[in-house]
């Protein structure tokens, strides 16, 4: 019973249970075997398949033609550029820590399957991030390349934000299963490892950003925390289990 | 800090000569105004006043204005003034001016507002923010309402207290800021023409939002040095705390004149997107004033005193 994304056998951290394949060639799976070792065998209907793909692409999409629609009906506001570029970076934020949180959620509501959304919502982080970059570098700053330089070189926070767009390039780049099979799982594991620097950079571009008011991106540094937090508790408890 | 250049600028130097020199576009200006004038006047809650020291640039639409702007009492967005702001009672208001002075006093708002000739001065706004807003104000000079209580050589400084009141102010319950909102003025920059106490806007009473009853329009500053919904002002003799500044030492300083050579580290000041308009455009020195605030601060490093 192969699975159709070659990814999810290559996540950073595999967890038990989230590939079938692997699960039954790992004698320490017991556990979360049980749960699905009795009726669920069958895999479900590639119709149904096909379905939950496509409302995780709407549901992907589905910020940015709210924005669009608001933008067309003017209901952006007094300053649309500053809204917009904000809106799809929050976003963008906003699906990377979505993208975090499958591996955790595969696991602990026993849903291995989940984990085959993790490119597609990988992938949609960075579209944002790249129309978010490109709509401050193309709307804000109208390709005003002397600018933009002073922007990354004088201010944290963008100096960060574009450190963090740098590095998810790479791993958009990688995301094809020809990629994880020219590089090698192990490699392309390490590499994908930069997520969690990246996400951490968002957080903190989010964070420098702000005024005065911190509370907003301390809730998705929060998030965050709770996201990695619940992968070092994890690797500690599979190494003890192993001891 | 020594007052370098005492206001020997006497009260009606600059402005007289600004009319002076400006006189055709101001003539211009008040023909397109009378409308608007007309209309303040007859109004029922409209204001009476007579065209000031304006820019000839076109003013923000009014729904703009109203509808964003920082201030932080009434929350954070940019839309949470115009929202939270219609709970704001602003009568009774008293606002006492005292301090180094002779003839401390308080003053019932609206017998205040009835003691002033009331102007209209469209001013450019520059928020640290990086945005900039044309704002048909009506208010006076500040320094009409300072001559009012006869400062004395000790007023070295102007400290603007504005109102506290959680129970109608949601900002005020987070401690984003540290209440009440102050801001501060060197008397020399309190009681130049320029600088005047707003109560209304496009011709009517201020809204809540825009910091009725009563607030202060540097526009050579940036916009946060415009305090709003004022309480208090004193006189005094050392360079009062700020509210920004206080914050964030580094970023705000207690000067903040519009400046393009002081970047912020969130902000360029270098260029500033004009409300409406889809390019950015340069930022002015003082916002465009420098030929009659620049001499304020002629030896001082700005780069340090920002």
């Amino acid at each position: 019973m192969a699975l159709r994304d070659p990814l999810s056998r290559f996540a950073p951290a595999p967890p038990r249970g989230e590939n079938l394949a692997r699960r039954r060639s790992s004698p320490s799976g017991g556990g979360v075997g049980k749960a699905d070792g009795g009726g669920r065998r069958k895999r479900p209907s590639k119709t149904r398949d096909n379905l939950v793909y496509a409302a995780v692409w709407l549901a992907c999409f589905a910020p940015l033609a709210w924005l669009a629609w608001r933008g067309f009906s003017g209901e952006l506001g007094t300053n649309p550029i500053e809204a917009v570029i904000r809106q799809i970076g929050v976003w963008g934020l906003r699906l990377l820590l979505v993208g975090l949180a499958i591996t955790p959620a595969a696991r602990i509501l026993k849903k291995p399957r989940l984990v085959r959304f993790r490119r597609t919502i990988g992938l949609f982080a960075f579209s944002y991030i790249g129309l978010h970059l490109l709509t401050y570098i193309g709307v804000d700053l109208f390709f005003d390349w002397g600018q933009l330089w002073k922007d990354i070189v004088k201010r944290p926070f963008i100096t960060l934000g574009m450190a963090g767009f740098i590095l998810l390039v790479p791993l958009a780049v990688t995301s094809t299963n020809g990629w994880v099979v020219r590089l090698g799982r192990a490699t392309w594991q390490k590499l994908h490892w930069l997520i969690y620097l990246i996400v951490p950079l968002g957080v903190v571009h989010y964070y420098l950003l702000v005024k005065a008011d911190h509370r907003p991106p301390l809730v998705y540094a929060a998030i965050l925390a709770v996201l990695l937090g619940w992968r070092v508790w994890d690797a500690w408890e599979r190494r003890r289990a192993k001891a | 800090m020594l007052i370098r250049h005492a206001p020997d600028l006497t009260d009606n130097d600059v402005t007289d000569q600004a009319l002076y020199l400006r006189r055709r576009e101001f003539i211009g200006g008040a023909a397109g105004l009378g409308l608007l004038a007309a209309a303040g006047t007859a109004g029922a809650r409209g204001l009476a006043y007579k065209p000031g020291f304006s820019t000839t640039e076109t003013p923000t639409p009014k729904k703009d204005i109203t509808s964003y702007n920082n201030f932080y009492e009434f929350g954070v967005n940019k839309d949470d003034p115009s929202e939270n702001a219609g709970a704001l009672k602003t009568r009774p208001w008293t606002v006492r001016v005292d301090g180094e002075c002779e003839k401390p006093a308080s003053f019932a708002i609206d017998d205040l507002i009835k003691g002033q000739k009331l102007e209209e001065r469209i001013y450019r706004m520059r928020c640290v923010e990086g945005w900039s807003m044309v704002i048909p104000w009506v208010g006076f000079p500040l320094k009409d309402l300072l001559a009012q209580v006869k400062p004395t050589s000790k007023a070295k400084f102007v400290a603007f207290e504005t109102l506290m009141r959680p129970s109608e102010m949601p900002g005020q319950r987070w401690d984003t800021l540290r209440w009440p909102y102050r801001e501060g003025l060197r008397i020399d920059e309190a009681v130049h023409p320029l600088t005047i106490l707003a109560v209304g806007l496009y011709g009517d009473v201020l809204p809540n939002q825009n910091g009725a009853p009563l607030r202060l329009v540097v526009p050579w500053k940036y916009g946060f040095k415009g305090a709003k919904s004022i309480v208090r002002i004193s006189l005094v003799e050392r360079m009062p705390a700020t509210a920004w500044n206080l914050l964030a030492p580094r970023e705000y300083g207690f000067y903040s004149n519009v400046n393009p050579a002081v970047d912020h580290p969130r902000w360029s000041q270098a260029t500033e997107r004009r409300i409406g308009e889809f390019r950015r455009r340069e930022t002015l020195p003082f916002n465009g004033y420098g030929q009659y605030v620049a001499d304020l601060y002629r030896g001082m490093d700005l780069k340090r005193d920002f």
